[in-house]
């Protein structure tokens, strides 16, 4: 496959919730294999971004496509882009009376409708992805937040996404929990899983991103890769909010 | 008369008949009972605006009116507009419909309670509402609503005795004809209420069992249910 292939198109995606406008108009290009990471402050927009890509929050205008077919205004449709388009969340929202295993499985036998002995055996490869195959018969409130976190990757991955949305993985996870969340991203990014990554971790932006969007106020504010945005001196509104963050740490 | 001779060969025997149509009372509403409270709660929670609506008036209508009436309605009042019921089928219509609209209250309460991320999560993979709803959001539910839903059964054992009111001889009439037969009150309604006791008890002691097999390991409903 052609790897300057877009995968996924995002044109001019506005929402607002009552008066508060929290997407002004963002667009993108996603190409296959591509990881994509948007950092910026709290409030601008970027996990309602993601959420309007899936359509679990339906934006107000703009379009979004899959592999040129369009996924607003898809009508039922959108169970299959859904599919299509993985998501991991902040909070890992593991369906907490299933096991490992069985969380993995669950979309795969009641979406995809596949034979219970496949599912298990698709579950399975994906749980060895992640490291996760001696956990599979664990409950999620047995699990600590990195290894709940590497299940609900691996849910994502079973259904054999085109792109994967990452929410904040690693927010609700302390620095030791992250680092494994971290490994298992990176994995996937070198394997050419296409990923999109709300992300504070400017660490993982710098080795893995092929690009970074810096937003701002419901907008990409700047854009490119992260050597240009962190070194290029056109570029000063990320390495503002960067060194924030760096001199609230030092604090 | 002998009191060994009254007890087992006169109320023992009559309780006996009684508590068989009493077991068959609960048993043909229990069941439906369940289901309708399922299919009401989900109906408000997740139906449309005129189901939601129409299962919130369902449940408003039963909650605000005597079961004994509802049982007069369906077995004196219904054969007026040309629907005949049994005295039993009575029973067991007015029972469902009671116990499902209880029912529906603790699932509903059940159902709130599950994190809005379990539905979120379920349609990000592509499955559709319903399917999240049977899949995800219920199984939890339903295990949530077992101690409100126990309770609500035990109350089902107990006024199953209000079919005696439309002529059925379930247990609480099987003593009552035997005490006023051989003016023994006393003796009479004390062993009925042995029996519902036994009744309750042993429901009480499977729900215990039922709550420890569907504890979820590692939450601290888990931990709890152990100590029991």
């Amino acid at each position: 496959m052609n790897s300057n292939n877009v995968v996924l198109k995002v044109e001019d995606i506005r929402k607002s919730f009552g008066e508060n406008e929290v997407l002004r108009g963002v667009s993108f290009d996603v190409r296959r294999g591509e990881t994509k990471v948007f950092i910026g402050p709290s409030g601008t927009g970027k996990s309602t971004l993601l959420r309007c890509i899936n359509q679990l929050t339906p934006p107000d205008r703009g379009k979004v496509w899959l592999d040129g077919e369009e996924v607003t205004n898809s009508g039922a449709r959108i169970n299959y882009f859904r599919q299509k388009i993985g998501m991991v969340f902040q909070n890992f929202f593991l369906f907490d009376h299933l096991t490992a295993l069985k969380n993995v499985e669950l979309a795969l036998l009641k979406v995809r409708g596949m034979g219970k002995a496949e599912a298990r055996e698709k579950a399975l490869t994906e749980l060895r992805q992640v490291g996760m195959e001696d956990w599979a018969d664990h409950y999620p409130a047995e699990l600590s937040g990195g290894q709940a976190q590497r299940v609900s990757i691996a849910r994502a991955l079973a259904m054999d996404p085109d792109v994967i949305l990452f929410d904040e993985p690693t927010s609700a996870l302390d620095p030791e929990l992250t680092r494994e969340v971290l490994e298992v991203m990176k994995k996937l990014a070198r394997e050419g899983m296409t990923m999109l990554v709300v992300t504070h971790e400017m660490g993982f932006a710098c080795s893995v991103a092929n690009e970074v969007l810096f937003m701002e106020n419901g907008v990409v504010a700047e854009q490119g890769s992260p050597d240009l945005l962190l070194h290029d001196p056109r570029f000063t509104r990320m390495k503002d909010f960067i060194g924030r963050i760096d001199s609230r740490m030092e604090d | 008369m002998d009191q060994a001779v009254f007890l087992f060969e006169i109320l023992l025997p009559a309780l006996m008949q009684g508590l068989v149509v009493t077991l068959q009372l609960i048993a043909c509403s229990a069941p439906f009972g369940l289901a309708l409270g399922i299919a009401v709660a989900v109906g408000r929670q997740y139906g449309n605006p005129v189901v939601s609506w129409l299962c919130k008036t369902f449940v408003f209508l039963i909650k605000g009116t005597p079961l004994l009436l509802l049982l007069f309605i369906l077995y004196f009042g219904l054969p007026s507009i040309g629907i005949t019921f049994t005295a039993f089928v009575a029973s067991v219509v007015g029972f469902i419909l009671c116990n499902g609209a209880y029912n529906a209250e603790y699932i509903r309460g059940a159902l709130i309670s599950i994190k809005d991320g379990q539905m979120v999560a379920a349609q990000a993979l592509g499955m559709t509402r319903w399917q999240a709803i049977r899949s995800v959001i219920l199984p939890q539910a339903l295990c949530r609503a077992i101690p409100g839903l126990s309770n609500e059964f035990i109350y089902l054992i107990k006024y199953s005795s209000l079919a005696y009111m439309i002529t059925v001889i379930e247990l609480s009439g099987a003593g009552k004809l035997v005490a006023t037969k051989y003016f023994t009150y006393t003796e009479s309604f004390a062993a009925v209420g042995i029996v519902y006791l036994v009744l309750v008890s042993i429901t009480t002691v499977a729900v215990n069992i039922l709550e420890k097999r569907v504890a979820v390991p590692g939450t601290t409903r888990a931990t709890a249910a152990a100590q029991l």
